[in-house]
């Protein structure tokens, strides 16, 4: 049987992960780019600073939060790892590594992407053009996702690039409510106000659900109902429940396919959060409750990986 | 003018209408007479279009670049990915000119792997004094380590690219033997796809050999080496790595060979055994195609402070463990001193004349040659006998007053370190250039590729100079490459 490298096995986890990533951000860009205008204006966009855990270094760089600060912060800068720009050149130099593996379609593809974020200005992150461009990102992030789907040979590599990308989006996903549910919002007694309902609207538009969620829930838009649809439908594909279950059918898969010794014990991990979403409870939690199960949540999803690399890779990387 | 046309004159029409070779001798139209295929691509040649020509060989480029077909330029900030600038009018080989490189190119691997052999073992060459014994064993590439050492198949050249010029008459001359990591096939395979897809109304039906089995013939050549008793051997390439200028030509070939592109820190050995770190655990390595010079392979055997090697390779290369290709030491046949000797090397192991002739060379530690080399410093090429990618070399007729000078005093320091050559007026190629077509000097390296068996890449890769008078044709001197077809 076709034995794995782990150094492919890694930089194909990463290549799925610095991908879902960079769609995540164009999203969130986008969606924030149209509910910024309303009467809070630039204050919208201080959460996706914090959402990232980006607020150290960003306030070490600029001195204000501002639609253009943020955006080049996101877009532009170099020297951000959270950018979209280093995240796809992540992506290239990882795919780079895996030249050997993937597709020719897929190497020249990721190529273009990455020269043509190499070449934007600060033009064409103007308000005038960046729904464009998010568009591109988008779109060129899932160009990327229909080549790996019809190009890359089914082997252990492909195991672990769609376990890269289902646990970077249950971490993303995760990282999204809480940002919404305890940043956003600084006080308890607005929850439900229209300015709270607006948001959480915002929040299913960039996770690409809001039509979803509509059609589970015809009237109204309940917190209660969002942070449940994002959290435990396993239909809608961006639900954390949904990537866990993906991550562990593709474990499950990979260990007995390759008859591989390591994975256990991030099996166990997915099988307690999965344990925990699959009671979730349909009533309110507090604020505060909520925070600290999506805080486990993000903090096993990390560990997941960690006992991914240590038993496949040998070594933690990123 | 139609495909039939063969009279011989070459007439140069259409696109090729005011081209003039300038007394060189040219690759397209230089044959005497000049072969069925060379007229047929002379004749489609013409009738394109200067514009449309242009237009293809953009798209070609673009696409090279696009498909990452690159070479790395480390700068302070970045690496820069560039492209081996293509040119889309190929270098043209007949047949019967080709039957005579092939084995010219034979007979150079036979006679590097015996005398390989003999500075390894007996050294009956050094004793009979055809090469100056210090010139090898005081060489920096002389590896002691390798002394008795038995290789399989007694092949220290697995692959082998020699670069050859052709001068005014027409006579292809050797100018230099690569024997440790020989880099460029990748460009041939891939500048071969590039002209199928941009000029397929050139290519098609022309009766051009093949170049693409090169991956299938290296890859046997490498299970052939590997340790008795392995029924199913794990080849391996070992690259420096994604930050190595050749990274991209290590990628093709591990994917022509379908084998695994590993690096240093993906091998390991236990027991003077080798092997890769994978998912499931550890798995034995049985034949490496090492792209990673002899200082850099084992940290434990060579250069200390080597980060790309692999701990104890040697002592599992000793053991018979597994094998390496090229082998450890062949850095003694490739330089520019033992290049000299290369006539006498042949004639001493196999009683022939070299079929490839050497351009004429003084060897400049010999006092005739040193003295030669003085009195015609103005005429000569001057190369410093350590140096690649031409550096460090002193062309006499361009050179001022105080480059030559400078030289003179190199020379009498070190006269050791030199060898000199007439300037070869190296032959030329039409090639598309911003003012039209014009002719471009080419060299070309074919390549060999030795299990069992020797194999020699039909062609080679051509590397064209693209500035007007330009000499050098390497890449690090704005050289660029053009598909070799070799007829019939």
């Amino acid at each position: 049987m076709e034995k794995l490298l782990s150094r492919y096995a890694m930089s194909a986890l990463w290549m799925g992960r610095y991908i879902e990533r960079a769609e995540n951000s164009a999203r969130l860009i986008h969606v924030n780019d149209t509910f910024a205008r309303d009467d809070r204006g630039t204050q919208n966009w201080r959460p996706m600073v914090d959402l990232n855990a980006d607020g150290e270094r960003f306030d070490a760089r600029h001195a204000e939060t501002t639609a253009q600060t943020v955006l080049h912060f996101y877009l532009l800068d170099n020297d951000n790892p959270t950018s979209i720009r280093a995240a796809v050149r992540m992506a290239r130099e990882n795919a780079r590594t895996l030249r050997p593996l993937i597709s020719t379609e897929l190497w020249s593809q990721l190529n273009v992407f990455h020269n043509q974020l190499a070449g934007l200005t600060p033009a064409d992150i103007a308000m005038p053009r960046l729904t464009h461009l998010c568009t591109r990102i988008k779109e060129a992030c899932q160009a990327h996702t229909g080549i790996v789907e019809g190009t890359v040979y089914r082997d252990q590599g492909w195991y672990f690039y769609f376990i890269g990308r289902y646990l970077e989006r249950a971490d993303q996903t995760t990282r999204l409510i809480d940002v919404k549910s305890h940043l956003l919002l600084p006080r308890a007694a607005e929850i439900g106000s229209p300015l709270d309902i607006r948001q959480w609207n915002a929040v299913l538009r960039s996770a690409a659900g809001y039509h979803a969620f509509r059609r589970v829930h015809s009237r109204g838009l309940r917190p209660a109902d969002v942070v449940a649809f994002l959290l435990v439908d396993p239909a809608f594909p961006r639900s954390v429940i949904g990537s866990l279950r993906q991550v562990n059918t593709l474990l499950t898969e990979l260990k007995s396919r390759y008859r591989l010794r390591g994975g256990n014990a991030a099996m166990e991990k997915i099988d307690e959060m999965l344990a925990a979403l699959g009671s979730w409870p349909a009533t309110e939690l507090v604020r505060s409750e909520l925070h600290e199960f999506l805080d486990w949540l993000q903090q096993d999803i990390g560990a997941v990986y960690l006992d991914l690399a240590g038993d496949f890779f040998d070594q933690v990387g990123g | 003018m139609s495909d039939s046309n063969l009279d011989g004159a070459a007439a140069r029409t259409g696109l090729l209408a005011g081209y003039d070779p300038g007394g060189f001798f040219d690759e397209v139209f230089g044959g005497d007479p000049i072969s069925r295929g060379a007229q047929q691509i002379i004749d489609r040649l013409a009738r394109f279009d200067i514009t449309d020509l242009r237009r293809r060989a953009s798209d070609a480029e673009r696409e090279l670049y696009n498909l990452g077909i690159t070479f790395l330029i480390l700068s302070d900030r970045d690496a820069v990915d560039r492209i081996l600038p293509f040119d889309v009018i190929p270098r043209v080989i007949a047949s019967r000119e080709w039957s005579y490189l092939e084995a010219g190119v034979r007979q150079r691997v036979q006679a590097l792997n015996l005398y390989l052999h003999d500075v390894y073992h007996d050294q009956r060459i050094l004793k009979d004094g055809v090469v100056p014994a210090e010139l090898v064993l005081g060489h920096a590439h002389y590896i002691p380590a390798m002394q008795g050492l038995d290789v399989p198949l007694g092949v220290y050249v697995h692959i082998l690219g020699v670069d050859l010029v052709r001068d005014q008459d027409g006579v292809f001359r050797v100018l230099e033997d690569n024997c440790r990591c020989p880099s460029g096939v990748s460009y041939v395979v891939e500048n071969r796809y590039m002209m199928q897809r941009t000029l397929p109304d050139l290519i098609t039906g022309i009766g051009v050999r093949p170049v693409d089995p090169y991956g299938a013939h290296l890859h046997q050549a490498l299970c052939e080496i590997a340790p008795a008793g392995v029924d199913d051997p794990r080849v391996v390439l070992l690259s420096p790595g994604t930050y190595n200028a050749a990274f991209s030509e290590h990628v093709f070939l591990a994917r022509e060979m379908g084998v695994p592109l590993v690096e240093g820190r993906d091998l390991v050995v236990i027991d003077d055994r080798v092997f890769m770190r994978t998912t499931d655990g550890l798995t034995a390595v049985h034949s490496i195609y090492r792209r990673i010079g002899d200082d850099f392979l084992d940290p434990e055997a060579f250069r200390a402070d080597s980060m790309l090697g692999v701990p104890g390779l040697m002592r599992a290369y000793a053991r018979g463990n597994v094998a390496l290709a090229n082998a450890v030491g062949t850095g003694v046949s490739d330089d520019k001193a033992i290049y000299a000797y290369m006539p006498r090397i042949i004639r001493y192991y196999l009683g022939e004349d070299a079929i490839l002739p050497n351009v004429e060379t003084h060897i400049c530690r010999e006092p005739e040659g040193l003295a030669y080399t003085l009195d015609n410093l103005d005429e000569l090429v001057v190369k410093p006998v350590g140096e690649a990618g031409g550096y460090g070399i002193t062309i006499g007729p361009r050179a001022s007053r105080a480059e030559l000078n400078h030289c003179r005093d190199q020379l009498l320091a070190d006269p050791a370190n030199y060898i000199s050559q007439p300037m070869v007026p190296l032959s030329v190629c039409p090639t598309l250039t911003d003012t039209g077509v014009e002719p471009r000097h080419v060299d070309l390296r074919p390549f060999a590729v030795t299990g069992r068996d020797t194999w020699v890449l039909p062609g080679g890769l051509s590397r064209v100079a693209l500035r007007r008078g330009q000499l050098i044709v390497n890449s690090s001197q704005g050289g660029g490459s053009k598909d070799t077809w070799v007829l019939g």
